[in-house]
């Protein structure tokens, strides 16, 4: 019979020493929303789950200045909470849309960036906020910047007996927007053909960029950052023009693929939609937080 | 090798035998014989198989039963009281035909039951929001949306007139 022992460690620690003890053997299941699926399709067979989805230590949204989340913070929790919404919205547009409510409630934030698909939802969010990743083993911890995390499709920097226990976010710069728009072809439980995160710092004119971060998903084999169409953006006025420039510049970094889904050339030409349509988004909300 | 676990379902509390690889889907119906959450396409996609668990509605088919010890579970047996009267969420399908095949109903009604505890009057958009992750293969999205609407109005106390024009 394909089965598995399935393990409910007490503490992070607990579960440390348990991937210690099973190796390549076990694999960690938070919500299970992925986990499962992959086990019941056979592409995972692990002897072993060890579970985190009742560690109230990885499960926890702090402000003060920046912003930490706990990896098994549920994204149904990122959702409800106004201080995200209100504070980085980027965050809420991406968790808001994410599946379904069923599977906002099991599913977490940790789990979404560890099993590293192109098109995870919450990665371009975390790109654009320059966020850090905690990792943790028995022989201690480590941290990476999230723009170094991902080495391909379902691959990550994680070594065997590594966990990933914390986001750490800086706090942005003072009149910042920041949007995530991904393109699908309906509006629920679809994974984006395209997905776009976008960071906009003005300086004092509201108008001119000091810094901008721009983040693409499913534009090639990780979430990848849009450093040139970055860099062409800072120092510039923003308006409806700069931002299509960024856009095309944008697109032609990213490298993506023909799916089933999309097409290489389509998508290309949807990110060079949205950045401009997120760009401008970022423009209303960095002068919404500036009035408030 | 089997492991007993004990949670509540429906306000009773059951000990049961499963096996580790099982999910909550499966001791519903099988162990349970609680036959109202649907098996649909077992990957949590579809949403026929939403129960609550502690307050929540999740994808019971890939929710690992294990993870349900010591928890509360909800299932649509869990909505009529005691007396055998329908929940009014159960009775506004009813009235406003927001039930065709019926194959979604339960898993519709769970996630309705949970947006209207958190949020008694709704906007449309809010409606469409929480039943996203439920698809009804009859297409019968606006009378459940009307079902729901309703079921707001009579549980709230408002007039039924305000909630047909809605």
């Amino acid at each position: 019979m394909r089965t598995f022992e399935y393990l409910k460690p007490a503490s992070v620690n607990k579960a440390l020493a348990l991937l210690d003890l099973y190796g390549d053997q076990a694999k960690l299941i938070a919500g299970g929303t992925d986990v499962m699926v992959q086990w019941k399709k056979r592409i995972i067979s692990p002897q072993v789950l060890i579970s985190l989805r009742n560690l109230a230590e990885l499960s926890f949204i702090k402000f003060g200045g920046g912003l930490e989340i706990g990896a098994g913070t549920t994204h149904r929790a990122l959702e409800l909470s106004p201080e995200i919404r209100e504070h980085f919205p980027v965050i809420h547009d991406a968790v808001s849309n994410l599946g379904s409510v069923q599977v906002r409630n099991s599913g977490t934030i940790g789990g979404n960036i560890c099993n590293a698909a192109p098109s995870a939802d919450t990665a371009p969010p975390l790109l654009v906020l320059d966020t850090n990743v905690r990792i943790a083993s028995t022989k201690g911890e480590r941290t990476v910047a999230i723009r170094d995390f991902f080495r391909g499709p379902s691959r990550t920097v994680l070594q065997t007996g590594e966990l990933v226990t914390l986001f750490s976010i800086p706090a942005p710069l003072p009149r910042t927007g920041m949007a995530y728009s991904k393109h699908t072809r309906r509006k629920a439980m679809d994974l984006p053909i395209v997905g776009v995160a976008v960071l906009l710092s003005f300086e004092e004119d509201l108008k001119t960029c000091r810094k901008a971060a721009i983040a693409l998903g499913v534009a090639a084999p990780t979430p990848m950052r849009a450093a040139n169409a970055e860099a062409f953006l800072a120092g510039k006025p923003v308006d409806k023009t700069t931002l299509l420039e960024a856009g095309k510049i944008a697109s032609e970094e990213a490298s993506p693929r023909t799916t089933i889904r999309g097409s290489a050339w389509y998508r290309k030409e949807i990110i060079r939609v949205l950045v401009r349509r997120t760009g401008l988004i970022c423009m209303e909300r960095a002068k919404g937080a500036a009035r408030s | 090798m089997k492991l007993t676990i004990g949670f509540s379902v429906n306000g009773d509390s059951v000990e049961v035998e499963v096996l580790p690889h099982w999910n909550l889907l499966k001791v519903l119906r099988d162990v349970l014989e609680l036959t109202g959450a649907k098996q649909g396409c077992g990957e949590g996609e579809c949403g026929a198989c939403t129960v609550l668990v502690n307050g929540a509605p999740v994808n019971s088919c890939i929710y690992p039963v294990l993870e349900v010890e010591g928890k509360e579970v909800t299932t649509i047996e869990g909505l009529m009281d005691k007396s055998g009267r329908l929940h009014p969420i159960q009775q506004a399908f009813l009235e406003k035909a927001g039930v065709q095949c019926g194959f979604c109903t339960p898993g519709m009604i769970m996630s309705a039951f949970a947006l209207l505890k958190a949020n008694p009057d709704p906007t449309e958009d809010e409606i469409r929001h929480a039943i996203a992750g439920n698809m009804c293969r009859c297409t019968g999205y606006v009378q459940i949306v009307e079902s729901v609407q309703h079921a707001a109005a009579v549980m709230s106390g408002r007039s039924q007139e305000r909630a047909g024009k809605e």
